[in-house]
């Protein structure tokens, strides 16, 4: 049983299978336009969660909202599970499969076999669209792959049920209902507002614009504070975080400047675009941020690579992205 | 340290003005040469999605990445092999999980885990305990308790764990 599902490959798993969804209902969304809806865009630095005893520093919103803000936004109409028992999610899965209907799984990394050895990381918000199944395996659209992949019972249901941070619990979705008529423009404008919000107003050191400029003062103090050692292990996980599959590059402000291109249409303003071309040439900079950090990581710095330098292209990323914020304020207004 | 995965040459140290879709890198890293995709612009400025190999800043980072596991596993060698800790705790690092985890995978309190990762606790387990963490780590019984597994030439990030 195959479902006729277009696979699209993405650089982020959740906006990705966002779009793939809405596509097979005949919503022709972009993963760029869904990210965007989705609000997407954000920056947190919080040096209290660790993951391997390195801080936790965030390009993107909360894990599953961006989906969740996209789909309400759209009006369309999905139904979520969650499961105690693993031998109810597969019978669930397979239930609604067989109705023809293509299902989003959460699941954790570890336990998926067509995963890279490399990629294998206990992370526990991937997600993926469940479109048949052949010979006792289920074809999987998994949106960070460039083909279809094929994925047996028994490391589905484990990969469904990992343990840990944000366990997903079996979680599958689908959409029920789909309006006949939404309103892009507004939906467009909702996206960018709750961004810019997000950015410039949360009222925490931590997070948007101030969230940057903590990081480089923060940063400054690295090697002081925790020896040259443990700041370049520090620089290594920024890195990855920044750069590492499902960000489509600089921390997600590719993707986003490939929204607001899309928006610049959809509004009819040629603002946005010259706003994208702005993001375009803000991601470069977290890229040489990128560079320099990578150069310490392999014991390779220059003159210009310490941290008092890192620590300004970030300011000057948070500076600009500031900037940024205010112009789209302005024109979403 | 040695790196596990040396790159083959210095990569290019110049970020271009804009990322152009020709410019998109394609440092071949981690990724078994699996190509994921990136967004980057035309020579109009329209944004597309290109494939890419990989970065060589992003590799390297990926790279320390594993070379914190690769040294965690040969300290917990090193230990297992003076009497400080039992053979558990070698599969515990080698699939990147700590007490807790575990714990929680197994189905058991964590100070339980944590005694059994002393040796002369391990040695006095029952079958049924052997066997939720045998199932666990894909292996038998007889695999989780020979010592001589924790020898095997196991390359993190690069050899199939499942």
């Amino acid at each position: 049983m195959k479902i006729d599902f277009k696979h699209k490959q993405s650089a982020h798993c959740e906006s990705g299978v966002t779009a793939n969804l809405l596509t097979h209902y005949g919503l022709q969304i972009s993963e760029a336009l869904a990210f965007g809806i989705g609000g997407g865009l954000f920056f947190a630095y919080l040096p209290f969660v660790k993951i391997n005893d390195l801080p936790l520093t965030t390009f993107r919103y909360t894990t599953g909202a961006i989906m969740k803000r996209t789909m309400t936004a759209l009006g369309v109409q999905v139904k979520t599970e969650k499961f105690r028992s693993p031998q109810k999610a597969m019978a669930e899965l397979d239930r609604v499969l067989a109705q023809g209907t293509p299902v989003g799984l959460q699941t954790g990394a570890w336990f998926l076999p067509y995963f890279p050895p490399a990629y294998r990381f206990h992370f526990n918000m991937h997600n993926m669209v469940v479109m048949g199944q052949e010979n006792g395996q289920y074809l999987i659209s998994d949106p960070v792959f460039p083909e279809p992949v094929l994925c047996d019972r028994m490391n589905l249901m484990k990969a469904r049920f990992t343990q840990g941070a944000l366990k997903p619990k079996g979680k599958m979705y689908y959409i029920t209902d789909v309006p006949s008529s939404f309103d892009l423009q507004t939906a467009v404008k909702d996206g960018i507002r709750s961004v810019v919000k997000a950015m410039l107003k949360t009222p925490l050191p931590i997070v948007g614009i101030r969230g940057m400029r903590f990081l480089a003062s923060r940063m400054e103090r690295w090697p002081q504070k925790l020896g040259e050692e443990k700041a370049i292990l520090y620089l290594g996980q920024l890195v990855r975080m920044q750069e590492e599959i499902g960000t489509g590059g600089a921390g997600f402000r590719f993707l986003y400047a490939a929204f607001l291109q899309e928006a610049a249409d959809i509004l009819k303003d040629d603002r946005l675009r010259e706003c994208a071309a702005t993001l375009t040439s803000i991601g470069d900079r977290w890229r040489d941020f990128a560079v320099s950090a990578a150069r310490h990581c392999k014991g390779r710095a220059k003159e210009h690579d310490t941290f008092a330098d890192m620590a300004n292209i970030i300011r000057d990323c948070a500076s600009r992205e500031e900037a940024l914020y205010l112009e789209l304020t302005d024109i979403i207004k | 340290m040695n790196s596990l995965h040396e790159t083959p040459k210095p990569f290019q140290t110049q970020v271009k003005s804009t990322m152009l879709k020709k410019d998109v890198p394609q440092d071949i890293g981690i990724a078994e040469g699996m190509k994921e995709v990136v967004y980057a612009v035309d020579e109009n400025g329209n944004y597309e999605l290109v494939p890419s190999a990989g970065w060589a800043p992003k590799n390297i980072a990926n790279d320390q990445a594993w070379e914190i596991i690769s040294g965690q596993i040969e300290a917990v060698k090193k230990q297992i092999k003076a009497g400080e800790l039992s053979p558990l705790a070698y599969h515990m690092v080698k699939n990147q999980m700590d007490e807790s985890l575990l714990a929680q995978y197994v189905g058991l309190f964590k100070w339980k885990v944590k005694r059994h990762l002393k040796p002369e606790v391990f040695k006095k387990l029952k079958k049924p305990v052997l066997e939720k963490y045998a199932a666990l780590f894909g292996l038998s019984v007889e695999q989780f308790m020979d010592m001589a597994t924790i020898d095997e030439g196991y390359n993190p990030g690069k050899d199939r764990l499942i």
